[in-house]
């Protein structure tokens, strides 16, 4: 040994604790300096400009797409139609019913028909003015009732009834649930379709090489391998020579979990012109792609005993799909598999439609499958609690689950379960039993509080693409520099993901983070990763890096080991130094790397993850579909003041309890919190997509009303660690969970404040001055049946009743 | 289509642009000066996203010709960061968490920006009231309030 005393230069650094510490984002400096780069602003001289030419009708035969014209166009490359791919795509592999650009029918207004490149903007426009459509119409349908109507025409000729997915589930015994109740309520709800709303555009630029055959593509993707795959399956090229990367991605939540039509024609139309193109989309476009939450229409039924048991629970769920099947079969799925594990159920029976209609299809948005359903049966128990005499928290408590783990009755296995402590910190923050029913009203305006429950999946326990492969898998790069490049196919979409992995390895090794970077996200670097949906990445990603930490840390240990002639355990770490213990022999962290790369240069850690078995739910047809190693829980209390004059609802405070397991940055999760709870609210109060004869009519950011930071409250965040025993550290998902609650806290606030309970979001001004109006007519008829119930000879009379 | 020779002040540098007498501000902004932190978020005066500042008043550049804003001092978000340093707000929308994805920040910042100039201790109202074109898809606000209000000592 070279080496026998080693000293240190320096007195070492003390060890640094990252997790658990409010962190601001690794990528922060980029945002608010402007350097940060999105896909719009790449770099591209040169590069082609593409469009995308789109159906003028709903629904029809393509018998002829005639691009000659406009190929003839002086500076036009390409001009592309659905006959330039060679395949659907579709995110389920079991439903791929799609194209990139529309084959043989079109099914809704706006679908991609053919796209153009050209050399400038204007010349790519009258390029697409150039190509002459033929299109032989046929009946459209735009509402599933029209859709499900005997005889109505097929979108898919292979669904009959225009049913994309048909869902039926029994757990326990309904009927005998439904006996044993004290009260039964039934009620139906409704929910507007919404739309994401990410701020940035829908942007790809797409490189072709033609001497290599070569395809990169740059895109807004929250899952780049499953649009890589899909590249090479439209594109019938072999994925070896595709290369995609995603660049920093302005918001997602779920608009991007899908592989997009754009980004398809963007590569087929690199590979058309031999060259770069840039595709990007208009705000009416990200509106037309979709993807979002459907319209649903959600019937309830809970039985109940008198002192809130619910003895079961019976839910119809009818989803407005839009015209293809994308995400839509997870999606009725996810509203009958989440009815479970929130509360303990007597016996659950549900049936779900998924239904296809002439508009543009829905998919994947924060809360996947579950807010509309989850609006509905809050609602119905807060309704309950009040004809039970009982406080919704007290009604609430009377359904917990446990002892943990718990094994619901649809086979999901609730590991850490906060709910209690959720219910405890929203109670005490808003001083509800103090404060409700007590707000002050002013002259037309009155206040009111609401509460409700909610909860979501860290990450779906069965990727949707099962392939054998790890959930997670993180490399580490550590080399001469002792820097250390965390390389992960994860994408942060500003959720912060970047962070919480450099925060993790950094805990482990009790680095600081400054030692640490992050290289994200390009299929030539990275590892592949399942992507940034269903909350899975701070669960599943956070795991594989920590375990890459601990591996990469064993390394070191034993490196320094040797260097040092003892044993690994005998070593001591302590970050940016390392000794024997009992002694004062240390290697600082320079020394440490130095004897680590000694004969076998750079290292390249790696750290895989998988869910357990038990968490994969059970074995009936769709069981995966609401499966998860940890579900999150939260809970809410909303005032609002409602002004009677314009029916205007203005939610005051927003006090939110999240079970988030253990907040690694607890500065990121109040944000994700907050924005979850928000975004609940804008669907609550006005959000919606409407169309006129399938075209949309409020494809902008002016007549799509998402909350302004005027009509925002404030909102409280408690955080409750549950320590779940499989999240990385004990964490959970905190960016969806909270969401659900929100839509039917405000309901009941609203009922508290006018004594009307509201069924339909969002709760427009429109909405709630005529349930005002049809009040006062109802008093108004009900007086005088009293009055003339009151005058002597009055005959027999007919109470009507208002109760459903 | 036609262009003419244009001298804009963008963060106290004259540059001369080529430029078509329709040309608006964000396109000279983002693909001519290749200052790519304005951004585009929407199809024209909805989202906020491309505020940046023209004589110190916040202007949505997707729908100010630039030709129009000749001879007049206009800054980005780039121009906030002087000798390696971030702005003050710059710092504190780091630091409290005023930026989720990002996309909308360069806009927030600009439209915050404007408001200290010209009120430094503006009022909780006055701050929602100035950000009030500004949408925010991530954080719900509550943090880009804070932010603003940690740059002016925090009172509300």
């Amino acid at each position: 040994m070279k080496h026998e005393h080693v000293a240190l230069r320096e007195p070492p650094a003390a060890p640094t604790r990252s997790v658990g510490e409010r962190t601001p984002l690794v990528d922060g400096i980029d945002k608010v300096s402007g350097r940060a780069r999105y896909t719009a602003d790449l770099p591209a001289s040169g590069a082609l400009v593409g469009r995308i030419g789109r159906s003028q009708v709903a629904h029809g035969v393509i018998r002829g797409i005639d691009t000659r014209a406009a190929l003839a166009l002086p500076g036009v490359r390409a001009v592309i139609t659905g006959e330039d791919f060679a395949a659907p795509y579709g995110v389920i592999p079991i439903a791929q019913n799609e194209w990139p650009l529309a084959r043989d029918k079109v099914r809704y207004r706006g679908e991609p028909l053919f796209a153009v490149a050209a050399v400038d903007a204007a010349t790519a426009e009258a390029a697409l003015a150039a190509v002459v459509v033929d299109i032989e119409e046929l009946p459209a349908l735009f509402t599933t009732e029209a859709a499900r109507a005997p005889g109505a025409p097929l979108l898919h000729d292979n669904k009959p009834g225009n049913i994309e997915r048909q869902v039926e589930q029994d757990f326990g015994d309904v009927d005998a649930g439904f006996a044993a109740a004290d009260l039964v309520l039934e009620r139906e709800y409704d929910c507007a379709e919404i739309s994401h709303g990410q701020i940035e555009l829908n942007s790809t630029l797409a490189l072709w090489e033609p001497e290599r055959e070569w395809l990169t593509v740059q895109s807004v993707t929250q899952v780049p391998y499953y649009l890589h795959l899909t590249l090479a399956q439209t594109l019938d090229l072999d994925s070896a020579r595709i290369r995609v990367i995603k660049p920093f991605v302005g918001g997602g939540f779920g608009h991007r979990v899908e592989p997009l039509n754009f980004e398809m024609v963007a590569a087929a139309l690199a590979r058309a012109a031999g060259g770069l193109v840039r595709l990007e989309l208009t705000r009416e476009e990200a509106f037309i792609t979709h993807r979002a939450r459907p319209a649903t229409r959600s019937r309830i039924k809970i039985g109940m005993t008198k002192s809130g048991e619910i003895t079961a629970l019976e839910a119809e769920v009818v989803q407005r799909g839009g015209a293809y099947a994308g995400y839509g079969l997870v999606t009725i799925l996810y509203a009958g598999a989440l009815l479970h594990a929130l509360y303990r159920l007597g016996a659950v029976r549900y049936r779900g439609f998924r239904v296809y209609a002439n508009l543009p299809p829905c998919g994947a948005m924060r809360g996947h499958g579950a807010v509309n359903v989850r609006f509905a049966v809050e609602s119905l128990l807060d309704e309950m609690a009040e004809r039970l005499g009982l406080d919704p928290f007290a009604l609430r408590r009377a359904n917990l689950i446990g002892p943990l783990p718990h094994r619901t009755l649809n086979d999901l296995q609730v590991n850490s379960y906060g709910l209690p402590q959720c219910l405890d910190a929203v109670e005490k923050a808003s001083d509800w039993h103090a404060r409700r029913g007590r707000l002050p009203a002013a002259p037309g305006v009155r206040r009111g509080l609401g509460m409700a429950c909610s909860h979501y999946v860290s990450g779906s326990a069965k990727p949707v693409h099962w392939s054998g492969e790890p959930h997670a898998v993180i490399h580490l790069k550590l080399d001469f520099d002792g820097g250390i490049t965390i390389l992960t196919g994860a994408s942060d979409i500003g959720q912060g993901s970047n962070t919480l992995l450099t925060q993790v390895v950094a805990e482990v090794l009790l680095l600081p983070m400054s030692r640490i970077r992050v290289v994200a996200t390009d299929s030539a670097l990275t590892p592949k990763d399942n992507g940034s949906y269903s909350s899975r990445v701070s669960f599943m990603v956070g795991n594989a890096a920590l375990r890459a930490a601990e591996n990469l840390k064993r390394v070191l240990v034993d490196a320094a080991a040797r260097r040092l002639g003892v044993t690994a355990d005998e070593i001591e770490w302590a970050g940016e130094s390392c000794g024997v213990v009992g002694t004062d022999r240390m290697l600082d962290f320079a020394q440490c790397v130095q004897a680590a790369l000694a004969e076998t240069g750079t290292l390249m850690i790696k750290g895989t993850w998988s869910t357990p078995p038990e968490t994969q739910g059970g074995k009936f047809r769709g069981a995966a579909v609401g499966s998860t190693a940890g579900f999150s829980y939260g809970a809410v209390v909303v005032q609002v003041a409602v002004d009677e004059d314009t029916g205007q609802v203005t939610v005051e405070q927003l006090w939110v309890a999240h079970d988030c397991g253990r907040a690694i940055n607890p500065l990121a999760v109040e944000g994700q919190v907050q924005g979850a709870v928000w975004m609940g609210m804008g669907q609550a109060l006005s959000e919606q997509t409407q169309h006129h004869e399938g075209l949309p009519v409020r494809a902008n950011l002016l007549d799509y009303r998402m909350p302004s930071i005027v009509e925002s409250p404030p909102i409280h965040v408690s955080l409750i660690e549950s320590m779940d025993p499989l999240g990385p550290f004990g964490a959970k998902e905190a960016s969806e969970g909270g969401l659900h609650a929100v839509p039917p806290a405000i309901a009941a606030a609203i009922h508290d404040a006018l004594g009307l309970r509201l069924a339909q979001t969002p709760f427009t001004p429109d909405q709630v001055l005529d349930a005002l109006h049809a009040r006062r007519r109802e008093d108004k008829l009900a007086a005088a049946r009293r009055a003339r119930q009151a005058a002597p000879g009055a005959g027999a009379t007919t109470t009507a009743s208002t109760e459903a | 289509m036609s262009k003419r020779l244009l001298t804009l002040n963008v963060n106290h540098r004259v540059h001369e642009v080529a430029a078509a007498e329709q040309a608006l501000l964000l396109e000279v902004l983002r693909e001519t000066l290749a200052l790519t932190g304005t951004k585009q978020g929407c199809d024209g005066g909805e989202c906020g996203a491309c505020t940046v500042l023209v004589d110190g008043q916040p202007r949505l550049a997707c729908i100010t010709l630039a030709a129009s804003v000749e001879g007049k001092a206009i800054e980005t978000i780039e121009g906030l960061s002087r000798n390696g340093r971030l702005s003050a707000l710059q710092q504190s929308f780091h630091e409290h968490l005023g930026t989720q994805c990002g996309f909308c920040t360069p806009g927030m910042v600009m439209s915050a920006e404007a408001l200290l100039r010209h009120e430094p201790q503006p009022s909780e109202a006055q701050i929602r009231q100035a950000l009030a074109g500004n949408l925010c898809r991530c954080t719900g606000y509550v943090k880009i309030i804070e932010s603003v209000q940690a740059v002016c000592g925090g009172q509300a």
